[in-house]
């Protein structure tokens, strides 16, 4: 009890510096939870377009992102009729931009496609799809900020199309998204194929040996589970990387805050150090006063960093222009990381300050004023 | 008046020991202790006055392991000091330390900090406590024990640095002018404290005091210049 107390009373006596450093560590958890939150939303949104009522995806094999794929029609066409396959569906991805809007994401898929079949429709009629290669379908969001209604002439990129439905997903990207006819995408982008094939099998145990299929009969394609996928395709890396990136960054300086603050203390509580040796206090003793100090920082700032983090994300979860973007969902897995990696923060930033005060000699510090 | 800083008339186990210590400052620039011998037998009262930067202090932060002697050797209840392991056992329960500036630590209570010691020796909490309402009732403070230190007098302040240096029922209490910042009265009463408490605990007091009046009341008298200690008579 007094031990803690020890600890407790020095971050008391110096509230601001005590408080300045638990805000560093809170707004580096914070900022790494809600960027990594972010990111792996995003992630999700896009595997969830992939993998949308399928289990596999095909694609060009070596490619850095998918955008660069292109699988050929007649392979998507020979991969529909493998016996294991229920179906395939070919999907074209490409970035169109209109006025105002620069970045727009553009699906061209086939009128079985999932994504047509399955999304809800607000206005228009789903079987008009694909009738006409001047036709597109715009999410809710996309209809939103292009001001579009069925029956609008919207111009995209090039060309103009004739608005036939308008469509709501849960899916942020396919709600801010374009869908065209396969056809009229390839023509379009200038693509004799696809991006890549989303595969449904008759049953989920066939992956292994569908997977094992395409390597054998299309050495420059590459089949894998949505699992699989998530976890090597290489942009998701990057962002993943970048994110853990981003906020290892702002932990690194709240761990210099904490070492500078942990610096101070040992410094302003020198005599008090030595009176604490005089009194029997081990070096052990003295270090763990030091770093249940740096702890109880770390621990405040993780909690506050949470709190803070959890707030930022539920807020722009609501801010309309990013509604669908943003996955507020938090995985516990996560939240565990960045406790942990806070902690061991606090602790780093301790080291030098505990190495310090163990070298005290109380005869010295004893006539330290 | 001897160089040997002993009392044969006094038949106690030795408890300090010092031989030929010398202690020097600035690599050798300043010579602190030259050739210190000195003894202290168990239960034994003795002042240790001087003129300032005499060694003094140096020659009980020997004792008390917070600093090591140039050559020589120092050894408590038999034991070499010198050595981390016999160090923190000797913090812990062979000794005791008393200051002139009384060195407890402002946020915490008496109480608390009385029972540092115990926290650093892991002490039974039953019986920290018990022991702290003994040494409490033997010094007067017991109606003060959850007052912080600000709110003490010089005297409780001092009187509390004696409790706690008590705690661990440590055999020797090295104060180091305990009295040197308190008024007269107060230093008296202090000092007839630490008496009384080292004959009632049988701990020997080794004391380092400016305070002749004071000293003369001690079992010896040892006078220390210039980096060595005299021994003019027995009290």
């Amino acid at each position: 009890m007094i031990f803690l107390k020890l600890i407790l009373t020095n971050l008391r006596r110096h509230r601001i510096r005590s408080f300045i450093s638990i805000a560093g560590i809170a707004f580096s958890v914070a900022a790494m939870l809600t960027v990594v939150t972010i990111l792996q939303g995003a992630i999700g949104m896009f595997s969830s377009i992939l993998s949308s009522d399928s289990e596999v995806i095909v694609f060009e094999r070596n490619v850095s992102d998918l955008f660069f794929s292109n699988v050929p029609a007649s392979l998507s066409s020979e991969i529909s009729t493998w016996p294991t396959v229920a179906h395939a569906d070919p999907v074209l991805f490409g970035i169109v931009s209109s006025a105002d809007h620069p970045i727009i994401t553009c699906f061209g898929v086939t009128p079985g496609d999932a994504r047509i079949r399955k999304a809800t429709w607000l206005a228009g009629d789903r079987v008009l799809f694909g009738k006409s290669n001047d036709d597109v379908v715009l999410g809710s969001r996309a209809a939103d900020f292009l001001n579009a209604t069925v029956g609008s002439r919207v111009p995209i990129g090039h060309g103009t199309f004739h608005v036939i439905g308008i469509l709501k997903t849960a899916n942020g990207f396919e709600d801010g998204g374009v869908f065209m006819p396969l056809a009229a995408a390839q023509s379009f982008f200038h693509k004799d194929g696809s991006s890549v094939v989303t595969i449904k099998l008759r049953s989920k145990e066939d992956a292994a040996a569908f997977k094992a299929h395409v390597k054998q009969s299309y050495p420059n394609l590459i089949a894998l589970e949505d699992t699989e996928f998530q976890h090597s395709y290489s942009q998701f890396k990057i962002l993943k990387a970048t994110a853990w990136a981003v906020g290892g960054c702002g932990l690194i300086l709240g761990g210099l805050g904490i070492a500078n603050t942990m610096i101070m203390s040992v410094f302003t509580r020198i005599r008090e150090i030595a009176i604490l040796r005089v009194n029997g206090f081990s070096n052990t003793q003295i270090a763990a006063m030091i770093f249940g100090e740096s702890s109880c920082v770390a621990a405040f700032g993780a909690f506050a960093g949470l709190v803070i983090g959890i707030t930022a994300l539920f807020t722009l979860k609501h801010v309309p222009a990013l509604d669908g973007y943003v996955d507020a969902s938090i995985r516990p897995v996560l939240m565990l990381i960045v406790i942990v990696l806070a902690l061991l923060t606090g602790i780093a930033g301790a080291l030098y300050p505990a190495a310090y005060a163990m070298r005290i000699r109380a005869v010295e510090a004893l006539r330290f004023e | 008046m001897s160089s040997l800083a002993t009392d044969p008339t006094r038949s106690g186990q030795v408890v300090l020991r010092a031989e030929n210590v010398w202690k020097t400052y600035d690599d050798g620039a300043i010579t602190v202790l030259r050739g210190v011998d000195f003894e202290a037998a168990q239960g034994e009262t003795i002042a240790l006055c001087g003129p300032s930067g005499c060694g003094k202090s140096t020659l009980l932060h020997l004792f008390g392991g917070l600093d090591e002697p140039d050559s020589g050797r120092i050894a408590v209840n038999g034991i070499e000091v010198n050595r981390h392991r016999n160090l923190l056992k000797l913090l812990r329960h062979e000794i005791g330390f008393v200051f002139q500036l009384h060195n407890l630590i402002p946020d915490l209570t008496l109480a608390e900090n009385c029972l540092i010691p115990t926290v650093a020796a892991g002490t039974n909490r039953a019986l920290a406590n018990q022991r702290l309402h003994e040494l409490a009732e033997r010094t007067g403070l017991t109606h003060r024990l959850n007052q912080k230190i600000q709110k003490l007098s010089g005297g409780e302040r001092q009187r509390t640095a004696i409790c706690r240096a008590l705690m661990n029922h440590p055999k020797i209490l090295l104060a180091d002018e305990p009295t040197g910042s308190l008024d007269e009265h107060t230093s008296a009463t202090v000092f007839q404290l630490l008496l009384d408490v080292a004959a009632n605990e049988g701990v020997s007091l080794l004391m380092a005091t400016h305070d002749r009046g004071l000293a003369y009341r001690c079992d010896r008298f040892v006078e220390m210049h210039d980096g060595r200690i005299y021994e003019p008579r027995t009290v």
